[in-house]
Order: structure tokens, then sequence, then C-alpha cells
């Protein structure tokens, strides 16, 4: 059973829409008594860092889900600004992060002129996955998602980075820390290789 | 590599979906949720859907339809038409809808603006202005409620204004040009282009994929969005949805400058 953590913020129909059509069973989960029998875990996130932290702390939800994925070791993938949430702190808010995978978010770097780098980072693009990684099976080559962001996870470590993608700059997509994960881009709404991702995650 | 973004802008109107020229004469192009599961069939970039009566005739957001219309969409979903508020836009981003689209409340209240991308954050807040060019002064018009009243700014100028108060995307539409299928107005385009850093995508007047060539190959990663180009089939304008098969998708990447060269 997939719980989507809705804490007032994101698109959690998306998800629940994609399970459906998956045919694997998921729950929305306002409060801790949905987290029964839960054994994946989805952190949706959107818009500003401080926002989401600020409705994720006051949900009632951060104590159970924390006993969870530290106690029981339940996989988890935040998405958006919910990976951004895994972070210690973002340079857009003043809310300490989660601290679940170190490292701090950062700005993506902008350019003008010409071939200018635009801000947010909006579209399709191809990412590169490091080593072999369950997440991202069958998705290892030719794989493009939908990114809508301006800043990214600067992860303290490499080996918690599992993807990259180029715009101006290369810098992370995707992180994983044993049963801790998060992507930046938007897998409910990239087609065949989100729906596989999201797939991935529930079989694996 | 970032790729330019092909995008379907289908028009609502009384539950179905209508097609227009010069925003009038609309002719019923079928059901919003057919379209969609087509659209998801085809693998669009992102999807663009606009109600017509919702501020223009007062009808107001109809909440059942887009949430039927996000469920359906695989893909991003940009939503204009009757967003007043804060909690409106918030509710639309809890639909599944990723950008909200304003119009003529972006020029009457540009402070919700401000406010939404406070909320929400700018990447899901997407100012659309409609153009009419002029025949003095000032070369084109910014017009609202569907083209019925002038505001007398220009239309460069707002852009830059709604960038400064935190829109995360400019939507460029030509009155001239709509359903006229006779090629975009690349010249407002770059001009709008050239005064704005965020992502801006143009509507309004493609007719062919070399069209959506000529915008990426001078103006580069963009968004390309068109209607009649993806439900029209043929000069007797007869309803076909349909968009560029993969093959053609990336001759069109391959016209434009990649980001950061």
């Amino acid at each position: 059973m997939i719980g989507i953590l809705d804490y007032g913020l994101g698109n959690i129909l998306a998800f629940v829409n994609m399970y459906k059509r998956l045919h694997h069973p998921a729950r929305v989960v306002r409060e801790a008594g949905d987290l029964a029998g839960v054994t994946k875990l989805i952190l949706p996130g959107v818009g500003a860092f401080d926002h989401a932290m600020a409705l994720f702390n006051q949900s009632g939800l951060r104590p159970p889900v924390e006993e969870l994925v530290f106690g029981k070791q339940v996989p988890m993938l935040g998405i958006c600004v919910g990976m951004q949430m895994l972070a210690d702190s973002s340079e857009e808010g003043k809310l300490p992060g989660l601290g679940w995978i170190s490292g701090r978010v950062a700005r993506v770097a902008a350019i003008s002129g010409r071939g200018s780098v635009r801000l947010p980072h909006m579209g399709w693009n191809d990412i590169t996955v490091y080593g072999n990684q369950a997440l991202f099976r069958g998705l290892e080559t030719d794989a493009r998602f939908y990114f809508l962001h301006s800043y990214y996870f600067a992860t303290q470590s490499e080996t918690d980075v599992l993807a990259s993608v180029e715009y101006g700059t290369r810098f992370t997509c995707a992180v994983g820390r044993e049963q801790v994960m998060g992507v930046q881009f938007h897998p409910e709404k990239s087609h065949r290789f989100g729906t596989r991702l999201l797939q991935n995650f529930a079989e694996s | 590599m970032l790729r330019p973004r092909i995008i379907p802008c289908l028009l609502v109107r009384n539950k179905g979906l209508v097609k227009t020229r010069r925003f009038a004469d609309d002719k019923y192009v079928g059901d919003p949720i057919n379209a969609v599961k087509i659209f998801n069939e085809k693998e669009v970039d992102e999807l663009m859907v606009l109600d017509l009566d919702a501020t223009s005739a007062g009808t107001g957001i109809d909440f059942k339809l887009v949430e039927r219309l996000a469920a359906e969409c695989r893909m991003p979903l940009a939503y204009g038409g009757g967003i007043q508020t804060v909690e409106q836009a918030s509710r639309l981003i809890g639909l599944g809808v990723e950008k909200v689209t304003l119009g003529a409340a972006a020029f009457r209240q540009p402070q919700l603006l401000r406010e939404i991308a406070r909320e929400l954050g700018s990447q899901s807040v997407v100012a659309v202005i409609d153009a009419k060019k002029k025949l003095l002064g000032q070369r084109w018009e910014a017009r609202i409620l569907n083209g019925r009243e002038g505001t007398g700014r220009c239309p460069i100028e707002l852009a830059r204004e709604f960038e400064e108060l935190g829109v995360g995307e400019i939507v460029i539409n030509s009155i001239d040009h709509d359903g006229m299928m006779d090629g975009y107005d690349l010249e407002l385009a770059e001009r709008i282009r050239s005064v704005v850093s965020v992502p801006m995508t143009v509507l309004g007047g493609a007719g062919s994929l070399q069209d959506m060539r000529s915008l990426i190959s001078r103006l580069g990663i963009i968004g390309a969005a068109a209607g009649s180009l993806f439900v029209f089939k043929g000069p007797y304008r007869a309803v076909l949805i349909n968009y560029p098969a993969p093959a053609e998708k990336d001759a069109l990447n391959a016209a434009a400058i990649p980001a950061g060269k």
C-alpha cells in the first residue's frame, strides 16, 4: 500500500490516479491513522520551501512518518519540493529542512544571452542516471522527464546522487540514501517515463 | 538537453471545446476529456486549457471539469479562466493543475500574481497577454475579456511588469493571428522575449510545423502553442485531433539554439 502524504500542498490526485491506472493500491494520508498498512510513502510538494515545510511540520504527520521511515525502514520518495524538503536547508527559505539527506537546496544559475538559461527550468529534459538504481530500472538510457523548478538539491555527498540533468550547468535531479529518495522532476506528469518510475518505486 | 515545448491550447465553452478565429467565429471541436485522452496517447509535452466564459461571461471556474481534466492528464496542465483569489489558485493546484494562468485578473489585480507566486511559487503562475496590432501609436495593445476590452497598455511593458510581480511564464497570444493559421507574430514574440527573463510561450497563428520551426529557430527554447493546428485537418477545418510524431518533434528540437550555448 502506497501512502500519498497530503499535508495541504501539491497535486495529490495525480498520484492517486497514476496508481489507479497501474492497479497498485494507494491511499491519501491526511492523519496518522491513515498510515496503517502503508509500506511505501510519497511526499509531494509544490511551491515555496518554507510554506511546504511549515505545512508539513503543522500537519501532525511528521512524527509518525519519521517513525515509519526510520523505525521500520519504509521507503519514501519526495517529489519536486518534496525532494528539496529532504535537505538540511534551502536558499529559498529560512526554515530548516528535514535533514534526511545531507545537503542544501540552491538556486540554478541563470544565463542571459542567445542560448539563455531561463528560470524556472520548465519543460522536458534528458537525465543521466548513475549506477544501477532500482528506481530507474528500464530508464537508464533515453529517459526524459518534465521539470518545473528554479532550485535544486546540492547534496553534501556524491554517493547520494542518483541522477543529474543539464540546463546551462549540470545539477542533481534525483537523490537517494537507503530508503529515502527524491526526484526533482514530475514523474506523475511525465508520460510512460514517469509511469515506469512510479511503478519501479511501488515494486522495488 | 531542455526541449522546446509543443503545446496544444484548448478553449472551453459550455463544457465543450471550441476553436475561434480572431477571437470570434466559434467552431465546436469536441469533448475536452476525449481530447485529453487522445493527447495522452500522443505524449504531448504540455497542455493549456483556457475557459473562455469563466471571467468574460461570469460563469466562474468549473472545478468539476478541471478536476476531471487534471485527473486524465498524464502531461502537465496549465489552466486559465476565472481565477480571482489565491484560494482558487491553490485549489486548482491541489486538483493536479501544474500552472494557473491569469489574463484579465493579471491586469486588473496585479498584486494577485505576487500573492499566488509567494504561496505556490513562481513556477506555478502564468500571465497570458492577448495582443492586437494597432494602426496608430504603439504597435500593439493588450486586450482583455476575450478581446472585448482594450487596456491601452503595451503588451511588452505589461510582460515586464508581470515578470517583476513574480510570474514564472508569459504567454503571448496574438488576436490578429488567432485561428488564421498564417504564422506567429514573430516580431512581437521576439520583442517580449528580449525584455523578460522567464520562459515564454507563443500562441496564435501556427498553421504548420514550419511555423513552429520558424519560431524555435529564431527564439530558441520556447513554448510553441497552437489551437487550430492540433484540432483541424485540411482547408475546411475538419476536426481531427493531431500532434507531431516523435521524429517531427526531434527535428523541431534540432532547430533550437541549445540553452547555455
